[in-house]
């Protein structure tokens, strides 16, 4: 007897749609397992972890916060990830355009800037992100190289770069030494949505952006280009598709949304320019994008889960002590179960006896 | 201006420089060997990063507790072997997307590590002990180079000369580089090809947890969360730019070092450059050593094993 995985005949629509909810149910169960092993009862921390963030509203809030740009940065991967094109670089970008649409709020601040400051900065974000993107992709287009590595080496030079604004010429004279900038003025901030709670208007912006690229991907060409040159890239070439056009694109698109979260995330929650404005959005986005099948409503879904573990994480760290790096560890088994479950769409396992086997190769 | 230049060259012409250099670069060596291996079978392992950094975790944590620096070395080495063998049952077992799987290997990687790591943190260890031979190693200027480094120096030289004559001059690594190029006729000839492709990423596994466990061992001899610090994915840009040759991966290596040490000694000088400016140097020097290699290599003449990255499932 031999386990041996067998390509199906059609792709299995049932698995399609069950993979991340099966996924999501062995992590549970693995999770579990891991909290015993640490000498917690595995029910409490369950509970702790993933229930009770539901029940309390302004855990509820918290989230939305958390996933609001997870799931920006999410549906903006997807784009790549359909067209074959590793962008794992989020991460920089976010930073970047974090601190593109910064550099207005720090310069207009204490000065009587209209309403103008706050759009203007959600626009010098996106583009700040985008064109940070665009250098990986240009690399790939024009000399060929690696977009994987080139994308990810710019998440530590994007980090030290805003690491050496806050510390430098953006720090607030007046900040106690702190390596901050000065708190944004109102005119530089997204407004609250609900009082007594951190949500805001990004996050409004964030459903606009899923439904945005939900229409890009099912009704335009360029969408239907995206799919076609992922899922057959020698038709794609044979029908006249411009493959390097689509890197740039995605990679574009997907920078613009890393640093529009960026800039929404610092113009929001937090209020100022910092070193850790990030707690690796730009990566669990990559969870997000493959948990939710490269779809925005399932990115939608998804985000809102890993925010779930996100604050479970913070929960349990003060209710149960268990360390935070917990919640990387969930994260990083979630994506291996959703690969393995896709997995399952296209092929499936079958045990065949060795007699069988002898058989066949007799045959 | 010209006395900073000075100070420099100074630098660079000293002993000192030299030990820099090799103890930056070993680290470097020891996984890009191990991925050059997986990658000439046709495995591209993008999880270098996890499996250092568990090495790290693991490695330190084993010398803590057996105060000893081979049982350490040798957890590092089984923790990463354990991580690739996560990594070879999706992408062999289950065909899975192997960029995707790496990632999600470096992100389990770095929150694993930290949860082992976290009772170590703020402990020290009696660091790996350097050679002694009386009389060589007290030689002025080579003396310590050649007679004065650890095991783990020595160990990834000895481990690339191996590399190289496994590929080059026996059968197996005939065959290995086989099914690196064309899966489908090895697998026609009767090679096994996944089970190769196992070893090979095994091995791949073993020699990244070792270069982990290098750097709390004998680097530092201490254990700090996330202390690979992206050295894995500069190990990966390395086996590019060797073009998956061993030879070339050395000289590669010791670039990379060299950069690490100008680094260091150039934020020591305080000539007001940003120490951010010069932390970000060896990210910076990844991306332009890939695009001129990538460059001068064109697209067309690539070197990459012809199967890399690419699914192989056995027809039956």
């Amino acid at each position: 007897m031999r386990l041996v995985l067998e390509r199906r005949a059609e792709r299995s629509a049932v698995i399609a749609i069950a993979s991340p909810l099966i996924a999501i149910a062995l992590t549970l169960v693995t999770v579990a397992v891991l909290f015993a092993l640490l000498g917690k009862n595995p029910i409490e921390a369950l509970d702790v972890y993933f229930l009770e963030p539901l029940l309390d509203p302004y855990s509820l809030g918290e989230i939305v916060v958390k996933a609001t740009p997870l799931v920006m940065i999410g549906v903006g991967l997807s784009l790549c990830y359909i067209a074959n094109v590793w962008n794992i670089g989020a991460e920089g970008q976010f930073l970047i355009g974090a601190v593109c649409g910064s550099w207005l709020a720090v310069h207009t601040n204490g000065t009587d800037a209209g309403p103008w400051v706050l759009p203007a900065m959600l626009i010098l974000g996106a583009l700040g992100g985008a064109l940070y993107a665009l250098i990986p992709a240009i690399c790939k287009v024009r000399f060929g190289a690696s977009e994987i590595l080139t994308s990810l080496m710019l998440v530590y030079v994007a980090y030290y770069g805003m690491d050496y604004l806050v510390r430098g010429p953006w720090r607030d004279p007046k900040g106690l030494n702190f390596p901050t900038t000065a708190p944004f003025d109102p005119v530089a901030t997204l407004p609250p949505l609900i009082d007594g709670s951190r949500v805001h208007a990004g996050t409004l912006i964030a459903l606009f952006v899923v439904m945005l690229i939900a229409v890009v991907l099912g009704r335009t060409i360029m969408g239907f280009e995206i799919k076609l040159v992922g899922a057959a890239p020698k038709a794609a070439r044979f029908s006249g598709f411009n493959a390097d056009r689509l890197v740039l694109f995605t990679f574009a698109v997907s920078g613009a949304l890393a640093g529009l979260a960026g800039i929404i995330e610092v113009a929001g929650p937090i209020g100022y320019l910092q070193p850790d404005i990030s707690p690796g959005y730009g990566f669990t986005a990559i969870i997000v994008a493959f948990l939710g099948r490269l779809n925005p409503i399932g990115i939608l879904i998804a985000g809102l889960f890993l925010a779930l573990t996100f604050i479970g994480g913070e929960n349990a760290e003060i209710a149960m002590k268990v360390p935070l790096d917990l919640t990387k560890v969930f994260q990083g088994i979630l994506l291996f179960y959703v690969l393995a479950c896709d997995s399952m769409i296209v092929y499936r396992l079958r045990f065949i006896s060795a007699s069988r086997k002898a058989s066949a190769a007799n045959a | 201006m010209l006395n900073a230049l000075g100070q420099i060259l100074g630098l660079i012409f000293s002993v000192n420089f030299i030990l820099t250099v090799i103890t930056a670069s070993t680290p470097l060596l020891l996984a890009a060997s191990g991925e050059l291996v997986a990658e000439r079978s046709g495995v591209l392992n993008l999880g270098v990063e996890g499996m250092m950094i568990m090495g790290a975790a693991c490695g330190f944590a084993g010398a803590y507790l057996s105060e000893s620096t081979i049982i350490g070395a040798i957890c590092g080495i089984l923790a990463g072997a354990a991580m690739a063998a996560i990594f070879a049952f999706l992408t062999l077992g289950l065909a899975v997307n192997q960029v995707a799987t790496g990632l999600a290997l470096t992100i389990l990687g770095t929150g694993l590590s930290g949860l082992i790591g976290a009772g170590f943190v703020g402990q020290r260890i009696v660091p790996a002990a350097q050679l002694h031979l009386p009389g060589l190693t007290e030689l002025p200027v080579v003396g310590r180079i050649l007679f004065g480094q650890d095991a783990f120096v020595y160990l990834s030289f000895a481990l690339i000369v191996g590399i190289w004559l496994f590929l080059y001059r026996t059968r197996s690594g005939l065959v290995l580089r086989a099914v690196g190029d064309n899966h489908a006729s090895a697998h026609a000839l009767g090679y096994p090809v996944l089970k190769i492709r196992l070893l090979a990423v095994l091995f791949g596994g073993g020699c990244a947890g070792l270069a982990g466990a290098f750097l709390p061992l004998a680097y530092t001899p201490f254990f700090i969360p996330g202390m690979t610090a992206g050295r894995g994915w500069i190990a990966l840009a390395l086996v590019v730019f060797a073009s998956w040759r061993p030879g070339r991966l050395v000289a590669g290596a010791y670039l990379f070092g060299a950069v690490t040490f100008l680094q260091l000694s150039v934020q020591g000088l305080g000539l007001g450059i940003p120490p951010q400016l010069m932390s970000s140097l060896p990210y910076l020097a990844t991306i332009v050593v890939l695009v001129l290699i990538s460059r001068t290599r064109g697209t067309a003449g690539s070197a990459a094993p012809a199967s890399l990255g690419v699914v192989f499932v056995p027809d039956r």
